[in-house]
Protein backbone atom coordinates (compact mmCIF):
# COMPACT_ATOMS: atom_id res chain seq x y z
CA UNK A 1 0.00 0.00 0.00
CA UNK A 2 1.50 3.36 -0.97
CA UNK A 3 1.59 6.25 -3.40
CA UNK A 4 0.59 5.67 -7.04
CA UNK A 5 4.25 5.26 -7.97
CA UNK A 6 4.90 2.79 -5.14
CA UNK A 7 1.79 0.81 -6.09
CA UNK A 8 2.80 0.54 -9.74
CA UNK A 9 6.42 -0.35 -9.02
CA UNK A 10 5.37 -2.88 -6.35
CA UNK A 11 3.03 -4.57 -8.84
CA UNK A 12 5.83 -4.74 -11.39
CA UNK A 13 8.56 -5.89 -9.02
CA UNK A 14 6.14 -8.41 -7.44
CA UNK A 15 7.12 -7.28 -3.97
CA UNK A 16 6.06 -4.40 -1.73
CA UNK A 17 8.49 -1.59 -2.35
CA UNK A 18 8.82 1.84 -0.79
CA UNK A 19 10.52 5.13 -1.64
CA UNK A 20 14.30 4.79 -1.59
CA UNK A 21 14.44 1.12 -2.57
CA UNK A 22 15.99 -0.03 -5.83
CA UNK A 23 13.76 -2.20 -8.03
CA UNK A 24 14.26 -4.13 -11.23
CA UNK A 25 11.02 -3.64 -13.14
CA UNK A 26 9.62 -5.10 -16.33
CA UNK A 27 8.89 -2.37 -18.86
CA UNK A 28 5.51 -2.37 -20.64
CA UNK A 29 6.44 -0.07 -23.50
CA UNK A 30 9.54 1.69 -24.83
CA UNK A 31 10.02 4.60 -27.19
CA UNK A 32 12.86 6.57 -28.75
CA UNK A 33 12.96 9.48 -31.18
CA UNK A 34 15.28 10.64 -33.95
CA UNK A 35 17.60 12.49 -31.58
CA UNK A 36 18.06 9.45 -29.33
CA UNK A 37 17.52 6.35 -31.49
CA UNK A 38 20.89 6.57 -33.30
CA UNK A 39 22.72 6.29 -29.96
CA UNK A 40 20.29 3.56 -28.89
CA UNK A 41 21.46 1.60 -31.95
CA UNK A 42 25.10 2.18 -30.97
CA UNK A 43 24.38 0.96 -27.43
CA UNK A 44 22.36 -2.02 -28.71
CA UNK A 45 25.32 -3.09 -30.87
CA UNK A 46 27.79 -2.51 -28.05
CA UNK A 47 25.67 -4.75 -25.81
CA UNK A 48 25.79 -7.33 -28.62
CA UNK A 49 21.99 -7.28 -28.80
CA UNK A 50 20.56 -10.01 -31.01
CA UNK A 51 16.84 -9.26 -30.78
CA UNK A 52 14.23 -7.21 -29.00
CA UNK A 53 12.69 -8.94 -26.01
CA UNK A 54 9.24 -7.53 -26.93
CA UNK A 55 9.25 -6.07 -30.45
CA UNK A 56 5.55 -5.17 -30.27
CA UNK A 57 6.30 -2.98 -27.25
CA UNK A 58 8.70 -0.56 -28.94
CA UNK A 59 8.29 2.36 -31.28
CA UNK A 60 10.83 4.69 -32.87
CA UNK A 61 9.52 8.09 -33.89
CA UNK A 62 11.02 10.51 -36.42
CA UNK A 63 9.64 13.77 -35.08
CA UNK A 64 12.41 16.22 -34.19
CA UNK A 65 13.91 16.97 -37.60
CA UNK A 66 10.95 16.65 -39.97
CA UNK A 67 11.32 16.54 -42.92
CA UNK A 68 15.09 16.17 -42.67
CA UNK A 69 16.79 19.52 -43.26
CA UNK A 70 20.35 18.14 -43.55
CA UNK A 71 22.11 15.18 -45.13
CA UNK A 72 23.63 14.12 -41.79
CA UNK A 73 20.14 13.93 -40.30
CA UNK A 74 18.84 12.03 -43.34
CA UNK A 75 21.53 9.39 -42.89
CA UNK A 76 20.61 8.94 -39.22
CA UNK A 77 16.92 8.67 -40.14
CA UNK A 78 17.83 5.91 -42.60
CA UNK A 79 19.73 4.09 -39.84
CA UNK A 80 16.55 4.19 -37.71
CA UNK A 81 14.42 2.77 -40.51
CA UNK A 82 16.96 -0.03 -41.04
CA UNK A 83 17.08 -0.80 -37.30
CA UNK A 84 13.30 -1.22 -37.11
CA UNK A 85 13.35 -3.15 -40.40
CA UNK A 86 15.86 -5.61 -38.99
CA UNK A 87 14.66 -6.11 -35.42
CA UNK A 88 10.95 -5.21 -35.43
CA UNK A 89 9.07 -2.57 -33.48
CA UNK A 90 6.97 0.17 -35.01
CA UNK A 91 8.40 3.10 -36.94
CA UNK A 92 6.51 6.36 -37.06
CA UNK A 93 8.02 8.27 -39.94
CA UNK A 94 7.94 11.96 -40.91
CA UNK A 95 4.54 13.57 -40.60
CA UNK A 96 3.08 10.92 -38.28
CA UNK A 97 3.48 13.15 -35.25
CA UNK A 98 5.31 13.85 -32.00
CA UNK A 99 6.34 10.82 -29.94
CA UNK A 100 4.49 11.98 -26.81
CA UNK A 101 1.26 12.31 -28.73
CA UNK A 102 1.67 9.06 -30.66
CA UNK A 103 2.39 6.78 -27.68
CA UNK A 104 -0.83 7.65 -25.80
CA UNK A 105 -2.89 8.17 -28.98
CA UNK A 106 -2.03 4.66 -30.19
CA UNK A 107 -2.94 3.23 -26.78
CA UNK A 108 0.57 2.21 -25.76
CA UNK A 109 0.81 3.97 -22.39
CA UNK A 110 -1.82 2.57 -20.06
CA UNK A 111 -2.94 2.98 -16.46
CA UNK A 112 -0.82 1.01 -14.03
CA UNK A 113 1.95 0.43 -16.58
CA UNK A 114 5.65 1.26 -16.59
CA UNK A 115 6.87 3.02 -19.73
CA UNK A 116 10.30 4.43 -20.51
CA UNK A 117 11.23 6.64 -23.42
CA UNK A 118 14.48 8.11 -24.62
CA UNK A 119 13.12 11.63 -24.33
CA UNK A 120 12.79 13.66 -21.15
CA UNK A 121 9.13 14.49 -21.70
CA UNK A 122 8.11 10.82 -21.51
CA UNK A 123 6.58 11.80 -18.15
CA UNK A 124 3.59 13.05 -20.22
CA UNK A 125 1.79 9.68 -19.93
CA UNK A 126 1.40 10.15 -16.18
CA UNK A 127 -1.91 11.79 -17.10
CA UNK A 128 -3.00 8.25 -17.99
CA UNK A 129 -1.93 6.88 -14.59
CA UNK A 130 1.17 5.43 -16.21
CA UNK A 131 4.55 5.43 -14.45
CA UNK A 132 6.45 6.87 -17.39
CA UNK A 133 9.82 8.53 -17.40
CA UNK A 134 12.63 9.67 -19.65
CA UNK A 135 15.89 7.77 -19.89
CA UNK A 136 18.96 7.92 -22.09
CA UNK A 137 19.75 5.79 -25.10
CA UNK A 138 21.83 3.21 -23.21
CA UNK A 139 19.07 2.55 -20.67
CA UNK A 140 16.63 2.23 -23.55
CA UNK A 141 18.83 -0.26 -25.41
CA UNK A 142 19.15 -2.33 -22.23
CA UNK A 143 15.35 -2.40 -21.91
CA UNK A 144 14.96 -3.44 -25.55
CA UNK A 145 17.24 -6.41 -24.94
CA UNK A 146 16.13 -7.46 -21.44
CA UNK A 147 12.56 -6.11 -21.26
CA UNK A 148 13.54 -4.55 -17.94
CA UNK A 149 15.11 -1.56 -16.29
CA UNK A 150 16.05 -0.44 -12.79
CA UNK A 151 14.57 2.39 -10.76
CA UNK A 152 15.07 3.97 -7.42
CA UNK A 153 11.50 4.17 -6.10
CA UNK A 154 10.85 7.92 -5.84
CA UNK A 155 9.50 9.82 -2.89
CA UNK A 156 6.28 11.61 -3.82
CA UNK A 157 5.18 15.21 -3.51
CA UNK A 158 1.38 15.35 -3.58
CA UNK A 159 -0.04 18.43 -5.31
CA UNK A 160 -3.73 19.12 -4.75
CA UNK A 161 -5.08 21.81 -7.07
CA UNK A 162 -8.59 22.82 -6.04
CA UNK A 163 -10.95 25.57 -7.20
CA UNK A 164 -12.21 26.44 -10.65
CA UNK A 165 -10.04 28.00 -13.35
CA UNK A 166 -11.17 31.35 -14.65
CA UNK A 167 -12.23 31.56 -18.33
CA UNK A 168 -9.09 32.23 -20.36
CA UNK A 169 -6.92 30.27 -17.93
CA UNK A 170 -5.85 26.79 -19.01
CA UNK A 171 -3.87 23.73 -18.02
CA UNK A 172 -0.72 25.35 -19.46
CA UNK A 173 -1.09 28.15 -16.94
CA UNK A 174 -1.43 25.52 -14.20
CA UNK A 175 1.71 23.77 -15.49
CA UNK A 176 3.71 27.02 -15.48
CA UNK A 177 2.41 27.83 -12.02
CA UNK A 178 3.50 24.36 -10.86
CA UNK A 179 7.03 24.76 -12.24
CA UNK A 180 7.30 28.29 -10.86
CA UNK A 181 6.22 27.24 -7.38
CA UNK A 182 8.34 24.08 -7.19
CA UNK A 183 11.30 25.61 -9.13
CA UNK A 184 13.26 23.77 -11.79
CA UNK A 185 14.95 21.51 -9.29
CA UNK A 186 12.38 21.38 -6.51
CA UNK A 187 11.30 17.83 -7.31
CA UNK A 188 14.54 16.29 -8.62
CA UNK A 189 14.44 12.46 -8.37
CA UNK A 190 10.88 12.67 -7.00
CA UNK A 191 7.39 11.83 -8.20
CA UNK A 192 4.63 14.40 -8.43
CA UNK A 193 1.13 13.07 -7.75
CA UNK A 194 -1.52 15.51 -8.94
CA UNK A 195 -5.17 15.64 -7.92
CA UNK A 196 -7.93 18.06 -6.92
CA UNK A 197 -10.93 19.77 -8.48
CA UNK A 198 -8.88 21.50 -11.17
CA UNK A 199 -7.31 18.26 -12.36
CA UNK A 200 -10.69 16.48 -12.27
CA UNK A 201 -12.25 19.22 -14.40
CA UNK A 202 -9.62 18.99 -17.17
CA UNK A 203 -9.77 16.74 -20.22
CA UNK A 204 -7.12 14.03 -20.61
CA UNK A 205 -5.44 16.15 -23.32
CA UNK A 206 -5.24 19.12 -20.99
CA UNK A 207 -3.91 16.96 -18.16
CA UNK A 208 -1.08 15.80 -20.42
CA UNK A 209 0.07 19.43 -20.70
CA UNK A 210 0.69 19.39 -16.94
CA UNK A 211 2.32 15.97 -16.63
CA UNK A 212 4.45 16.82 -19.69
CA UNK A 213 6.05 19.61 -17.71
CA UNK A 214 6.71 17.56 -14.55
CA UNK A 215 10.31 17.08 -15.70
CA UNK A 216 10.77 20.86 -15.67
CA UNK A 217 10.69 20.59 -11.87
CA UNK A 218 13.30 17.83 -12.02
CA UNK A 219 10.68 15.15 -11.29
CA UNK A 220 10.94 11.55 -12.47
CA UNK A 221 7.20 11.28 -13.06
CA UNK A 222 4.07 13.42 -12.82
CA UNK A 223 1.19 11.06 -12.23
CA UNK A 224 -2.58 11.24 -11.85
CA UNK A 225 -5.34 8.79 -10.98
CA UNK A 226 -7.22 6.76 -13.54
CA UNK A 227 -10.79 8.07 -13.77
CA UNK A 228 -13.72 7.74 -16.20
CA UNK A 229 -12.18 10.38 -18.48
CA UNK A 230 -9.04 8.27 -18.84
CA UNK A 231 -11.14 5.17 -19.52
CA UNK A 232 -13.13 7.07 -22.16
CA UNK A 233 -9.93 8.35 -23.81
CA UNK A 234 -8.55 4.82 -23.98
CA UNK A 235 -11.75 3.02 -24.94
CA UNK A 236 -11.00 2.81 -28.66
CA UNK A 237 -7.23 3.11 -28.23
CA UNK A 238 -5.87 0.76 -25.54
CA UNK A 239 -3.65 -1.92 -27.07
CA UNK A 240 -3.92 -4.13 -23.99
CA UNK A 241 -6.19 -4.64 -21.00
CA UNK A 242 -5.13 -2.49 -18.05
CA UNK A 243 -5.76 -1.92 -14.39
CA UNK A 244 -5.30 1.53 -12.88
CA UNK A 245 -3.38 2.11 -9.65
CA UNK A 246 -4.78 4.22 -6.82
CA UNK A 247 -2.82 5.56 -3.89
CA UNK A 248 -3.74 3.91 -0.59
CA UNK A 249 -5.32 5.87 2.25
CA UNK A 250 -2.19 5.52 4.34
CA UNK A 251 0.28 6.44 1.57
CA UNK A 252 3.24 8.42 2.84
CA UNK A 253 4.16 11.61 1.02
CA UNK A 254 7.31 13.67 1.27
CA UNK A 255 4.93 16.60 1.50
CA UNK A 256 1.42 17.61 0.48
CA UNK A 257 0.88 21.00 -1.15
CA UNK A 258 -2.70 22.28 -1.40
CA UNK A 259 -3.56 25.24 -3.60
CA UNK A 260 -6.75 26.94 -4.71
CA UNK A 261 -6.25 28.06 -8.30
CA UNK A 262 -9.52 30.01 -8.74
CA UNK A 263 -7.59 33.28 -8.91
CA UNK A 264 -4.79 32.01 -11.13
CA UNK A 265 -4.18 34.42 -14.04
CA UNK A 266 -2.60 33.43 -17.38
CA UNK A 267 1.08 32.68 -16.70
CA UNK A 268 4.23 33.27 -18.73
CA UNK A 269 7.69 31.72 -18.36
CA UNK A 270 10.31 34.36 -19.15
CA UNK A 271 13.74 33.74 -20.66
CA UNK A 272 15.83 31.70 -20.11
CA UNK A 273 14.43 29.32 -17.45
CA UNK A 274 11.08 27.57 -17.24
CA UNK A 275 10.65 28.41 -13.57
CA UNK A 276 11.14 32.13 -14.25
CA UNK A 277 7.37 32.61 -14.31
CA UNK A 278 5.31 35.78 -14.15
CA UNK A 279 1.65 36.68 -14.17
CA UNK A 280 0.65 38.01 -17.58
CA UNK A 281 0.04 41.50 -16.24
CA UNK A 282 3.78 42.03 -15.75
CA UNK A 283 4.51 41.58 -19.45
CA UNK A 284 1.34 42.70 -21.20
CA UNK A 285 2.02 44.90 -24.23
CA UNK A 286 5.49 43.48 -24.93
CA UNK A 287 6.25 43.48 -28.69
CA UNK A 288 6.54 40.05 -30.26
CA UNK A 289 7.98 38.74 -33.54
CA UNK A 290 7.00 35.08 -33.75
CA UNK A 291 4.22 32.95 -32.29
CA UNK A 292 4.48 29.17 -32.22
CA UNK A 293 1.61 26.83 -31.32
CA UNK A 294 2.47 23.15 -31.16
CA UNK A 295 4.71 20.56 -29.40
CA UNK A 296 4.15 17.66 -27.02
CA UNK A 297 2.96 20.24 -24.50
CA UNK A 298 0.32 22.08 -26.53
CA UNK A 299 -0.06 20.77 -30.08
CA UNK A 300 -3.20 18.75 -29.38
CA UNK A 301 -6.63 19.14 -30.97
CA UNK A 302 -8.04 21.04 -28.01
CA UNK A 303 -5.12 23.51 -28.23
CA UNK A 304 -5.53 24.11 -31.96
CA UNK A 305 -9.29 24.40 -31.53
CA UNK A 306 -8.88 27.05 -28.83
CA UNK A 307 -6.45 28.99 -31.02
CA UNK A 308 -8.85 28.76 -33.97
CA UNK A 309 -11.73 29.99 -31.84
CA UNK A 310 -9.76 33.14 -31.01
CA UNK A 311 -8.34 33.60 -34.52
CA UNK A 312 -11.44 32.81 -36.58
CA UNK A 313 -12.26 35.75 -38.81
CA UNK A 314 -9.17 37.61 -37.59
CA UNK A 315 -5.65 37.89 -38.97
CA UNK A 316 -2.36 37.88 -37.10
CA UNK A 317 -0.63 41.28 -36.85
CA UNK A 318 1.33 42.20 -39.99
CA UNK A 319 4.74 42.03 -38.31
CA UNK A 320 4.11 38.70 -36.56
CA UNK A 321 5.03 35.31 -37.99
CA UNK A 322 2.66 32.56 -36.87
CA UNK A 323 3.72 28.89 -36.96
CA UNK A 324 1.48 25.94 -36.13
CA UNK A 325 2.66 22.32 -35.74
CA UNK A 326 -0.10 19.76 -35.09
CA UNK A 327 1.11 17.06 -32.69
CA UNK A 328 -0.04 14.15 -34.86
CA UNK A 329 -1.50 13.19 -38.21
CA UNK A 330 -4.78 12.28 -36.46
CA UNK A 331 -4.94 15.75 -34.92
CA UNK A 332 -4.04 17.36 -38.25
CA UNK A 333 -6.85 15.47 -40.00
CA UNK A 334 -9.42 16.23 -37.31
CA UNK A 335 -8.41 19.90 -37.37
CA UNK A 336 -9.01 19.92 -41.12
CA UNK A 337 -12.36 18.17 -40.87
CA UNK A 338 -13.63 20.50 -38.15
CA UNK A 339 -12.61 23.74 -39.86
CA UNK A 340 -9.95 24.49 -37.26
CA UNK A 341 -7.13 24.32 -39.80
CA UNK A 342 -9.10 26.49 -42.20
CA UNK A 343 -9.44 29.22 -39.57
CA UNK A 344 -5.74 29.03 -38.63
CA UNK A 345 -4.47 29.15 -42.20
CA UNK A 346 -6.80 32.01 -43.11
CA UNK A 347 -5.55 33.87 -40.04
CA UNK A 348 -2.02 33.68 -41.44
CA UNK A 349 -0.61 30.46 -40.01
CA UNK A 350 2.38 28.76 -41.56
CA UNK A 351 1.56 25.11 -40.81
CA UNK A 352 4.41 22.60 -40.55
CA UNK A 353 4.23 18.82 -40.72
CA UNK A 354 2.87 17.02 -37.64
CA UNK A 355 6.16 17.07 -35.72
CA UNK A 356 8.13 18.89 -33.01
CA UNK A 357 8.34 21.85 -35.41
CA UNK A 358 10.52 24.77 -34.26
CA UNK A 359 10.54 23.73 -30.54
CA UNK A 360 14.17 22.71 -30.33
CA UNK A 361 15.86 24.37 -33.30
CA UNK A 362 16.32 21.15 -35.22
CA UNK A 363 14.26 21.69 -38.32
CA UNK A 364 12.72 25.09 -38.97
CA UNK A 365 11.36 28.35 -37.56
CA UNK A 366 14.65 29.55 -36.03
CA UNK A 367 14.21 33.12 -34.75
CA UNK A 368 16.69 35.84 -35.71
CA UNK A 369 18.86 37.89 -33.33
CA UNK A 370 16.95 39.93 -30.73
CA UNK A 371 13.60 38.45 -31.70
CA UNK A 372 10.90 37.69 -29.17
CA UNK A 373 8.99 34.42 -29.51
CA UNK A 374 5.79 33.38 -27.76
CA UNK A 375 5.80 29.59 -27.72
CA UNK A 376 3.46 26.96 -26.33
CA UNK A 377 6.41 24.59 -25.80
CA UNK A 378 7.86 23.43 -22.49
CA UNK A 379 11.36 24.93 -22.59
CA UNK A 380 12.72 28.42 -23.09
CA UNK A 381 16.42 27.78 -22.49
CA UNK A 382 18.86 30.17 -24.12
CA UNK A 383 19.33 29.00 -27.70
CA UNK A 384 16.59 26.39 -27.41
CA UNK A 385 15.03 27.33 -30.76
CA UNK A 386 18.41 27.56 -32.45
CA UNK A 387 19.52 31.14 -31.74
CA UNK A 388 21.11 32.21 -28.44
CA UNK A 389 20.31 35.85 -29.19
CA UNK A 390 16.54 35.39 -29.26
CA UNK A 391 14.14 35.33 -26.33
CA UNK A 392 11.48 32.68 -25.75
CA UNK A 393 8.40 33.24 -23.59
CA UNK A 394 6.20 30.23 -22.81
CA UNK A 395 2.42 30.59 -22.69
CA UNK A 396 -0.89 28.82 -23.30
CA UNK A 397 -2.29 28.44 -26.84
CA UNK A 398 -4.97 31.02 -26.02
CA UNK A 399 -2.41 33.59 -24.87
CA UNK A 400 -0.28 32.81 -27.93
CA UNK A 401 -3.19 33.12 -30.39
CA UNK A 402 -4.56 36.35 -28.94
CA UNK A 403 -1.07 37.86 -28.77
CA UNK A 404 -0.55 36.96 -32.44
CA UNK A 405 -3.58 39.07 -33.41
CA UNK A 406 -2.47 42.01 -31.29
CA UNK A 407 1.23 41.84 -32.17
CA UNK A 408 1.91 42.25 -28.46
CA UNK A 409 1.70 39.93 -25.50
CA UNK A 410 -1.99 40.07 -24.59
CA UNK A 411 -4.33 38.63 -21.98
CA UNK A 412 -6.78 36.11 -23.54
CA UNK A 413 -9.30 36.77 -20.78
CA UNK A 414 -10.23 39.89 -22.76
CA UNK A 415 -11.85 37.73 -25.44
CA UNK A 416 -12.85 34.74 -23.32
CA UNK A 417 -15.07 36.41 -20.73
CA UNK B 1 40.35 5.09 -13.19
CA UNK B 2 40.20 5.20 -9.43
CA UNK B 3 42.39 8.25 -8.98
CA UNK B 4 41.83 11.31 -11.09
CA UNK B 5 43.89 14.50 -11.24
CA UNK B 6 43.18 17.70 -13.14
CA UNK B 7 42.27 21.35 -13.06
CA UNK B 8 38.87 22.92 -12.64
CA UNK B 9 36.61 24.67 -15.12
CA UNK B 10 33.98 26.36 -13.05
CA UNK B 11 30.34 26.63 -14.17
CA UNK B 12 27.24 27.96 -12.43
CA UNK B 13 23.84 26.56 -11.52
CA UNK B 14 21.32 24.73 -13.73
CA UNK B 15 23.64 23.95 -16.63
CA UNK B 16 21.12 22.34 -18.97
CA UNK B 17 21.70 19.79 -21.73
CA UNK B 18 21.01 22.43 -24.42
CA UNK B 19 24.05 24.33 -23.11
CA UNK B 20 26.17 21.17 -22.92
CA UNK B 21 25.37 20.31 -26.53
CA UNK B 22 22.87 22.34 -28.50
CA UNK B 23 19.93 20.55 -30.14
CA UNK B 24 20.87 22.10 -33.47
CA UNK B 25 24.07 20.00 -33.61
CA UNK B 26 23.20 16.75 -31.94
CA UNK B 27 20.79 15.48 -34.55
CA UNK B 28 23.40 15.69 -37.29
CA UNK B 29 26.03 13.13 -36.45
CA UNK B 30 27.14 10.32 -34.17
CA UNK B 31 30.75 11.55 -34.25
CA UNK B 32 31.20 12.65 -30.63
CA UNK B 33 34.66 14.04 -31.31
CA UNK B 34 33.15 16.40 -33.87
CA UNK B 35 30.23 17.29 -31.58
CA UNK B 36 32.61 17.90 -28.67
CA UNK B 37 33.91 21.01 -30.43
CA UNK B 38 30.55 22.56 -29.55
CA UNK B 39 30.48 21.50 -25.90
CA UNK B 40 29.21 24.41 -23.73
CA UNK B 41 29.64 26.80 -26.66
CA UNK B 42 26.50 28.85 -25.98
CA UNK B 43 27.70 29.78 -22.49
CA UNK B 44 31.50 29.47 -22.83
CA UNK B 45 32.69 29.73 -26.45
CA UNK B 46 35.93 27.88 -27.22
CA UNK B 47 35.66 25.82 -24.04
CA UNK B 48 36.76 22.68 -25.87
CA UNK B 49 40.02 24.37 -26.91
CA UNK B 50 40.88 25.18 -23.29
CA UNK B 51 40.35 21.68 -21.89
CA UNK B 52 43.28 19.39 -21.32
CA UNK B 53 42.69 15.68 -20.94
CA UNK B 54 41.62 14.82 -17.41
CA UNK B 55 40.33 18.26 -16.43
CA UNK B 56 37.14 18.63 -14.43
CA UNK B 57 33.86 20.47 -14.87
CA UNK B 58 32.68 21.81 -11.51
CA UNK B 59 29.20 23.27 -11.19
CA UNK B 60 26.47 24.23 -8.75
CA UNK B 61 22.99 22.75 -8.38
CA UNK B 62 21.04 20.77 -10.97
CA UNK B 63 23.77 20.04 -13.51
CA UNK B 64 22.44 18.41 -16.70
CA UNK B 65 18.80 19.41 -16.39
CA UNK B 66 16.65 19.33 -19.50
CA UNK B 67 16.64 16.70 -22.18
CA UNK B 68 17.51 13.01 -22.06
CA UNK B 69 20.17 13.33 -24.77
CA UNK B 70 23.01 10.95 -24.02
CA UNK B 71 25.14 13.10 -26.30
CA UNK B 72 25.51 15.39 -23.25
CA UNK B 73 27.74 13.09 -21.14
CA UNK B 74 29.31 11.65 -24.31
CA UNK B 75 30.55 15.02 -25.62
CA UNK B 76 31.89 15.93 -22.19
CA UNK B 77 33.77 12.64 -22.21
CA UNK B 78 34.94 13.14 -25.81
CA UNK B 79 36.22 16.63 -24.93
CA UNK B 80 38.59 14.94 -22.47
CA UNK B 81 36.86 15.84 -19.21
CA UNK B 82 37.74 13.32 -16.49
CA UNK B 83 34.75 13.89 -14.21
CA UNK B 84 31.90 16.28 -13.49
CA UNK B 85 31.45 17.51 -9.94
CA UNK B 86 28.28 19.31 -8.88
CA UNK B 87 26.28 20.25 -5.85
CA UNK B 88 23.46 18.20 -7.40
CA UNK B 89 22.58 16.58 -10.74
CA UNK B 90 19.40 16.23 -12.78
CA UNK B 91 18.41 12.58 -12.71
CA UNK B 92 18.48 11.56 -16.39
CA UNK B 93 21.90 13.15 -16.95
CA UNK B 94 23.24 11.45 -13.82
CA UNK B 95 22.04 8.03 -14.99
CA UNK B 96 23.30 8.58 -18.53
CA UNK B 97 26.75 9.62 -17.29
CA UNK B 98 27.12 6.45 -15.21
CA UNK B 99 25.79 4.34 -18.10
CA UNK B 100 28.47 5.66 -20.46
CA UNK B 101 31.20 5.49 -17.81
CA UNK B 102 31.67 9.22 -17.12
CA UNK B 103 32.34 9.73 -13.39
CA UNK B 104 29.86 12.16 -11.82
CA UNK B 105 30.46 13.27 -8.27
CA UNK B 106 27.87 14.87 -6.04
CA UNK B 107 29.65 16.94 -3.39
CA UNK B 108 29.85 20.40 -1.84
CA UNK B 109 31.40 22.41 -4.67
CA UNK B 110 30.89 25.84 -3.11
CA UNK B 111 34.58 26.36 -2.27
CA UNK B 112 36.01 25.03 -5.52
CA UNK B 113 37.21 27.79 -7.84
CA UNK B 114 38.19 28.11 -11.49
CA UNK B 115 41.71 26.80 -12.02
CA UNK B 116 41.93 24.84 -8.74
CA UNK B 117 43.70 21.52 -8.97
CA UNK B 118 41.81 18.51 -7.66
CA UNK B 119 42.67 14.94 -6.85
CA UNK B 120 39.72 12.56 -6.76
CA UNK B 121 39.55 9.11 -5.21
CA UNK B 122 36.43 7.52 -6.68
CA UNK B 123 36.44 4.37 -4.56
CA UNK B 124 37.38 6.22 -1.39
CA UNK B 125 34.55 8.73 -1.94
CA UNK B 126 36.44 11.98 -1.53
CA UNK B 127 37.75 14.96 -3.46
CA UNK B 128 41.00 16.64 -2.41
CA UNK B 129 41.40 20.30 -3.43
CA UNK B 130 45.18 20.49 -3.84
CA UNK B 131 45.16 24.27 -4.37
CA UNK B 132 43.23 24.98 -1.16
CA UNK B 133 44.32 21.96 0.87
CA UNK B 134 40.74 20.89 1.53
CA UNK B 135 39.25 17.40 1.60
CA UNK B 136 35.62 17.20 0.48
CA UNK B 137 33.51 14.05 1.01
CA UNK B 138 31.29 12.93 -1.87
CA UNK B 139 27.76 11.47 -1.76
CA UNK B 140 27.98 7.68 -2.26
CA UNK B 141 26.32 6.13 -5.35
CA UNK B 142 23.55 3.51 -5.06
CA UNK B 143 25.10 0.00 -5.23
CA UNK B 144 23.62 -0.73 -8.68
CA UNK B 145 25.39 2.35 -10.06
CA UNK B 146 28.67 1.41 -8.41
CA UNK B 147 28.51 -1.97 -10.18
CA UNK B 148 27.70 -0.34 -13.55
CA UNK B 149 30.50 2.24 -13.24
CA UNK B 150 32.91 -0.42 -12.03
CA UNK B 151 32.22 -2.50 -15.15
CA UNK B 152 32.85 0.56 -17.35
CA UNK B 153 29.23 1.40 -18.19
CA UNK B 154 25.89 -0.33 -18.65
CA UNK B 155 26.80 -2.05 -21.93
CA UNK B 156 29.80 -3.80 -20.39
CA UNK B 157 27.82 -4.53 -17.21
CA UNK B 158 25.03 -6.26 -19.14
CA UNK B 159 27.46 -8.27 -21.23
CA UNK B 160 29.19 -9.43 -18.07
CA UNK B 161 26.05 -10.16 -16.05
CA UNK B 162 23.83 -11.31 -18.92
CA UNK B 163 20.99 -9.10 -17.65
CA UNK B 164 19.94 -6.99 -14.68
CA UNK B 165 20.81 -8.67 -11.41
Amino acid sequence: MGTISEEILSNHAEEEVRAGQIVISPVDFTMSQDGTTPLTIVAFDKMEGKEFKNPDRYCAVIDHSVPSPLEGVSNLHTKMREFIGEYGGTLYDIGDGVCHQLVPEKGNALPGEVVIGADSHTCTYGALNCFSTGVGSTDLAAALITGKTWFKVPETIKLVYDGQLEKGVFSKDVALYMVGSLTHRGATYKALELSGEVIDSLSVEARMTITNMAVETGAKVGIMRCDEKVDAYLKERAKRPYKGADPSEDAEYERIVEDDLSDLPPMIAKPHEVDNVAEIEELEGMDIDQVFIGTCTNGRLEDLTMAAKILKGEHVAPDVRFIVSPASREIYLKAMESGVMDALVKAGACVTAASCGPCVGTANGIPSDNEVVISTANRNFKGRMGNINSKIYLASPATAAYSAIKGKLSDPREVMA
Amino acid sequence: MNNLYGKVFRFGENINTDYIISGKYKFKTLDMKELSQHVMEDIRPDFYKEVEKGDFIVAGENFGCGSSREQAPLVIQAAGIGAVLAQSFARIFFRNAINVGLPVIECDTSDIKEGDELKIDLEGGWVYNVTRDEKIPSVPLPPVMVRILHDGGLAEHLKKEGGFS
